[in-house]
């Protein structure tokens, strides 16, 4: 089983400038041990002092955010898209 | 007119540090948003009641409070909208002291969006941007499609598909490109904020974000001024992003510490619907985080389901003494009637939330009545007919002869005929 983790251009500096990645993460605390081996630096970029992701990331699974999908607790499925953005709106 | 502020760059509020000037929208190390910061000492002194009320009857007259690059002078008379006496409105809420912040006529395309598109696109400009975007659930595409076309920028506007029809052509007749995109708001600024990463593009609530929300603090300077250089007891806000009502907060904070306007606090009320409700939900549950939702709301320009301002909005309404609530659409479209029949303005449905939660505030007692209390109405209610369509019917043509004009008012009163008398008779 195999994701594909997208990231913005912003993480791209910790990552050697890889903006795509495969992980075989099986949920997102996977996902974020993944990244905590593969990439360290972007490991302590994404999460705050407490070690959890910091609130400003938004997690999408395909086009949904994971939060819809339940989260931690979501189980990824093969091929399953997975994109780390910053939260940016518009709106008043 | 010299319209450039003396000093601003951006900084990031969560961890303090600063950008200088570009084309950024987060903190590349902690990713919180970032805002612009001035030297306010700088223009103590210099920044003066009577200098800016000698100046032009636009935001411009703010300039030195805004982030407006060196040498460019905008001259687009936007906003400085009336805010005007509600004593209509107010018998029928219980309101002794009500205002309304009139941005439905706001220049050039009637919301106040108007106010933040004119300071993203001077920076737009600075910054060499060719094309500008932006993500819109509507007034902000017709307001980018409307400046680009005069600043001879060329415009991409990505919009949810199920957008209202004028809204649409609002923003099709200025010669932007307008793309519909299958999907609700949220998905639309993800789109975005791809896009942005991938083109050199300036979009305006993306990477101008931090220059674009400060146009909104004009509505805040625009309110203390009209109101006799004092601040409201309480201000009522309409929330999608949760960036309007901080900013109005921090324009009333510069104001004070310029010694403009006397301190005193100032109790802030956030307005949404409930079919769109995060911020609304976060105040009244005291939650600290945003939980997402699936926006499902007539008032679409405020349905943004995951807004990015949330938390901060959300703990800044707290902290002031204030609280948000949520109306349902069938209180939107009575308050958008409401609104149109005491005091002749026709707000679109973000303004029926506004006007229904102000009601609301009132009837349950968080605003008192003889409270200064000012209510922003941020857009026209030309750009969302559709949400009255069935409310009035269209009667049958009359023709036109004076008995025939009688016989239809009866008919409308349901009064019965008179008894013919000569005219003239005693």
């Amino acid at each position: 089983m195999s994701i594909k983790v997208t990231l913005p251009t912003a993480f791209t500096r910790h990552t050697d400038g890889r903006k795509q990645f495969d992980s075989a993460a099986l949920n997102l605390p996977g996902l974020l041990a993944d990244i905590d081996q593969t990439f360290p630096a972007l490991s302590t970029q994404i999460k705050d002092d407490e070690g959890k992701l910091r609130r400003f990331i938004n997690i999408y699974v395909n086009d949904e955010d994971i939060r819809f999908l339940g989260g931690e607790t979501y189980a990824f499925q093969d091929g399953d898209e997975v994109m780390l953005i910053p939260s940016i709106a518009g709106g008043c | 007119m010299n319209y450039s502020c003396n000093w601003y760059e951006l900084k990031c509020n969560e961890c303090g540090k600063r950008f200088g000037n570009q084309p950024l929208s987060a903190c590349p190390d902690c990713l919180a948003p970032l805002e612009v910061a001035y030297d306010l000492e700088a223009v103590r002194g210099t920044f003066t009641r009577e200098k800016i009320e000698a100046g032009p009857a636009n935001i411009w007259r703010y300039a030195a409070l805004l982030p407006i690059p060196e040498g460019r002078q905008p001259d687009l008379p936007v906003g400085f909208t009336p805010l005007v006496r509600a004593k209509n409105l107010g018998r029928r809420i219980g309101a002794n002291n009500l205002y309304i912040k009139n941005d439905a006529v706001c220049f050039p395309t009637l919301s106040f969006k108007d106010r933040v598109v004119a300071v993203a696109l001077a920076n737009a400009q600075a910054f060499g941007f060719e094309t500008v975007g932006c993500s819109s659930t509507g007034n902000l595409a017709n307001s980018v499609a409307a400046q680009s076309a005069r600043l001879g920028l060329k415009a991409c506007i990505l919009v949810p598909a199920d957008l209202e029809p004028a809204k649409i052509l609002n923003t099709l007749v200025y010669g932007a490109r307008l793309v519909r995109i299958d999907g609700n708001y949220d998905h639309v600024n993800r789109l975005c904020t791809q896009i942005a990463d991938e083109y050199n593009w300036g979009f305006v609530n993306v990477n101008l974000r931090p220059y674009y929300a400060e146009g909104s603090k004009s509505v805040g300077y625009e309110i203390a001024e009209q109101l006799g250089w004092r601040l409201p007891d309480n201000v009522v806000v309409p929330m999608a992003g949760g960036s309007l009502v901080r900013k109005i907060r921090k324009a009333f904070n510069e104001l004070i510490y310029l010694g403009l306007v006397e301190a005193k606090p100032v109790r802030f009320f956030g307005a949404q619907a409930t079919g769109c409700s995060p911020i609304s939900v976060a105040v009244k549950t005291g939650a600290d985080d945003i939980e997402p939702q699936r926006p499902n709301t007539i008032a679409r320009s405020l349905a943004i389901g995951n807004p990015a301002d949330g938390p901060a909005a959300a703990k800044m309404i707290r902290d002031s003494g204030g609280w948000a609530e949520d109306v349902s659409d069938v209180e939107i479209v009575s308050g958008i009637q409401e609104l149109a029949e005491t005091e002749g303005i026709f707000t679109e449905t973000a303004g029926g939330v506004t006007t229904a939660v102000t009601a609301r505030l009132y009837a349950d007692g968080r605003i008192l009545p003889d409270q200064i209390t000012v209510t922003c109405i941020t857009g026209n209610g030309l750009k969302t007919t559709d949400a009255l369509t069935g409310r009035y019917q269209q009667d049958r043509a009359v023709r036109p002869r004076l008995a025939d004009f009688d016989a239809y008012l009866r008919e409308l009163d349901g009064v019965a005929e008179p008894e013919l008398t000569a005219a003239g008779a005693n």
